[in-house]
């Protein structure tokens, strides 16, 4: 098992014709993942990639019964295509763009708050359930199919984790990368939400870093609710304050978003924090008793 | 982006917010001018982006035309250390001069984005010309909050409380409510990523202002703005910062010794944390990006080894869309068109590592091959030595 992606997963590719839309379908495909057809507007009824090409994401859904989207639009349209695929009926959208205003965000959230779908990211390299679908930009070679659930606001952080569980010998269900950017559609909280729910999940490896309080709300969740093993690190613990680190999202202000403050919440919440990513896969093992 | 009290105030006055009567001056000229039009009774502001700019001596209210003149020549081209600047303090190279007004009271007025909620929140407090961050850990009831809804703005009704709620007169409370209806349309409308009014004044005369301004504008929307990119001041940025942002590389310098050069924003940050848990101090923070090529890697060389404070370079890549051997092919050749004479320790974990690390062996040069990100900072600490 696994949560919101696996072997049933349709894909739709927004941006499907640009260089990064194509670059990334092709990775999926050849990754395994049903990637049903994609949406540029004026290119409709053309093919690319051996898939059908549609002007717009409604027509894609109806014609293809795609259930999710990958958006690999540029940042001044790409809120837009985030609600087109709302608008759309598609359950999950997972939107891959960095650099997205958060004035623009703040209307996407808004405009979600009706509609049954969830989206993943902005900022955030992808979903991926090992062996079944790839979505996003995610190097699909190194994950192996098994138990942990990983959360992560980092792409490569994610990476490193799961390098070191699978050399490990230690698989994943699911990987979520919920992206850098201070607002996102899914949050730590969410996604460890539905990685508890998953019977086949039986230990979760969260990785935050500095700006908001989103690992806060978490750990105080978990600490109630959570009794699998539950691994953490946080980026950022040597960032100067009011610097923001590359993510437009990590960044210390006014006191708030602290590393120390996140390592410290989660420890109380029994987490077990890494002082450094080095030893997550380490950590998990023993947490597992393996 | 940051940009100058001046100019923050000047965007706000557009959008109705009442700012006080002033001239920005480059130089002591200029000052003496802008005083001598405002009548003399004036107060000479320094012009950096760092608060706490009263405290450290950047700004002077003086009665006639020649104190303006006398402070405008003291603060203008002064090294100004604020408890935001560090050490080495910022040189103010421009100068606002304002009309001096008979204040009653000082209060506080800020916008900020709430990222639980995916809405901006307004604060007012009656604890004015305070560092918010104190009064919010001391007395966190003196600061009051609205949600800005989005489509909709601030309220007449929430502005009203948040005006009496501070303890505007009641004579006073509409101006201050249109001021704060005004200031939050111009966060919506310039796309703010931060607005501070600290202090928002009440005058003897029950005028209210904006005495301060601290605007920030949301980087990611600059495309909507053309019209502020000539607000951008270099000088007020490190050298080194500006250069790397020439050639798209999230680079931020800090006051180490190891130079970090690493993929994706995360790593960069975690790279940085375990060199310091090495025992070692980070020299800055570079991000190169996934898609990072040879000439990436060569421009980021450059900059990194133009920090004279640099003693030894860590590179920490995990190849997953990069290839090692690329990385590795594009260090070594960096290397070689630099002519670079610091220890380089690098680790590389993902796709074609083995390759990478074939072609850093026989390039040559004595690099430092971790195995492992400990590894690697362990080594580097050492080689900094």
């Amino acid at each position: 098992m696994s949560v919101l992606v696996n072997k049933n997963t349709r894909l739709l590719v927004q941006g499907y014709t640009g260089a990064q839309g194509t670059f990334h379908a092709t990775q999926s495909i050849n990754y395994g993942t049903t990637v049903v057809g994609g949406v540029t507007p004026g290119k409709g009824g053309t093919k690319h990639l051996d898939r059908p090409v549609f002007n717009t994401v409604a027509d894609c859904v109806k014609e293809t019964g795609a259930n999710a989207s990958v958006i690999f639009v540029p940042p001044p349209f790409a809120a837009d295509s985030i609600m087109e695929a709302a608008d759309a009926g598609v359950a999950l959208i997972v939107c891959i763009t960095e650099g997205i205003p958060v004035r623009d965000m703040i209307a996407v959230k808004q405009f979600l708050k009706d509609k049954n779908v969830r989206l993943i990211g902005p900022n955030c390299p992808g979903i991926i359930t090992p062996n079944e679908c790839r979505i996003g930009i995610m190097p699909g070679h190194i994950f192996k199919p098994g138990n942990i659930g990983v959360v992560s606001r980092s792409g490569t952080l994610t990476y490193e984790a799961v390098g070191q569980l699978s050399a490990l010998g230690i698989g994943q269900s699911t990987c979520i990368g919920i992206g850098g950017d201070p607002i996102i559609g899914t949050t730590h909280l969410d996604a460890i939400q539905l990685l508890n729910a998953d019977p086949d999940t039986h230990a979760i490896i969260m990785v935050g870093e500095i700006g908001g309080n989103n690992e806060e709300i978490a750990a105080a969740w978990i600490k109630d609710n959570v009794t699998k093993p539950v691994i953490g690190f946080i980026a950022g613990q040597t960032a100067p304050e009011g610097r923001r680190m590359g993510h437009a999202g990590a960044i210390v202000a006014g006191g708030s978003g602290k590393a120390e403050d996140k390592m410290a919440a989660m420890t109380a919440a029994g987490i077990t924090v890494c002082a450094t990513p080095a030893e997550i896969g380490q950590k998990v093992k023993e947490r597992l008793g393996l | 982006m940051k940009i100058h009290e001046y100019q923050g105030k000047a965007i706000l006055a557009r959008y109705g917010v009442p700012v006080p009567k002033g001239k920005v001056a480059f130089t002591v000229e200029e000052a003496e001018a802008a005083a001598r039009e405002l009548g003399g009774f004036v107060v000479v502001k320094a012009q950096i982006h760092a608060g706490g700019r009263g405290k450290g001596g950047g700004v002077k209210v003086v009665k006639t035309v020649e104190d303006a003149v006398a402070a405008a020549q003291k603060i203008l081209g002064m090294q100004l250390v604020t408890h935001q600047t560090g050490p080495q303090g910022q040189k103010v190279g421009r100068l606002l001069i304002e009309e001096a007004l008979p204040i009653e009271k000082e209060l506080y007025l800020g916008i900020t984005l709430d990222r639980a909620s995916g809405k901006n929140v307004f604060m007012a407090s009656s604890e004015g010309g305070m560092e918010i961050e104190e009064v919010a850990h001391h007395t966190p009831e003196k600061i009051l909050k609205e949600v800005i809804e989005p489509g909709i703005g601030l309220s007449g009704y929430q502005a009203r409380k948040l005006a009496f709620g501070i303890g505007i007169p009641a004579a006073s409370v509409n101006a201050a409510a249109k001021a704060m209806i005004a200031l939050a349309k111009a966060y919506d409308e310039i796309d703010c990523s931060l607005a501070e009014i600290n202090p928002f004044i009440l005058l003897k005369d029950g005028r209210v202002m904006a005495l301060d301004a601290k605007i920030n504008i949301d980087d990611n929307a600059m495309f909507r703005h053309p019209e502020f990119a000539e607000l951008r001041d270099l000088a007020e940025e490190d050298p080194l910062e500006v250069e790397a942002s020439k050639f798209s590389l999230n680079y931020i310098k800090l006051d180490g010794n190891i130079a970090c050069m690493v993929n994706g924003a995360g790593l960069a940050m975690a790279t940085m944390d375990i060199v310091k848990y090495a025992g070692g101090e980070p020299a800055n923070f570079l991000d190169v990006g996934g898609g990072a090529n040879e000439e990436q890697i060569k421009n980021a060389f450059r900059i990194l080894l133009s920090d004279a404070a640099v003693k030894a370079v860590f590179i920490n890549i995990f190849g997953g869309i990069l290839r090692c051997d690329i990385l590795a092919t594009g260090v070594v050749n960096a290397a070689r068109e630099l002519g670079i004479s610091v220890p380089i320790v690098i680790r590389m974990e993902g796709t074609n590592v083995a390759e990478g690390k074939k072609i850093l062996a026989e390039s040559g040069f004595n690099f430092g091959v971790a195995d492992g990100m400990k590894d690697g900072a362990e080594q580097v600490v050492r080689a900094a030595q």
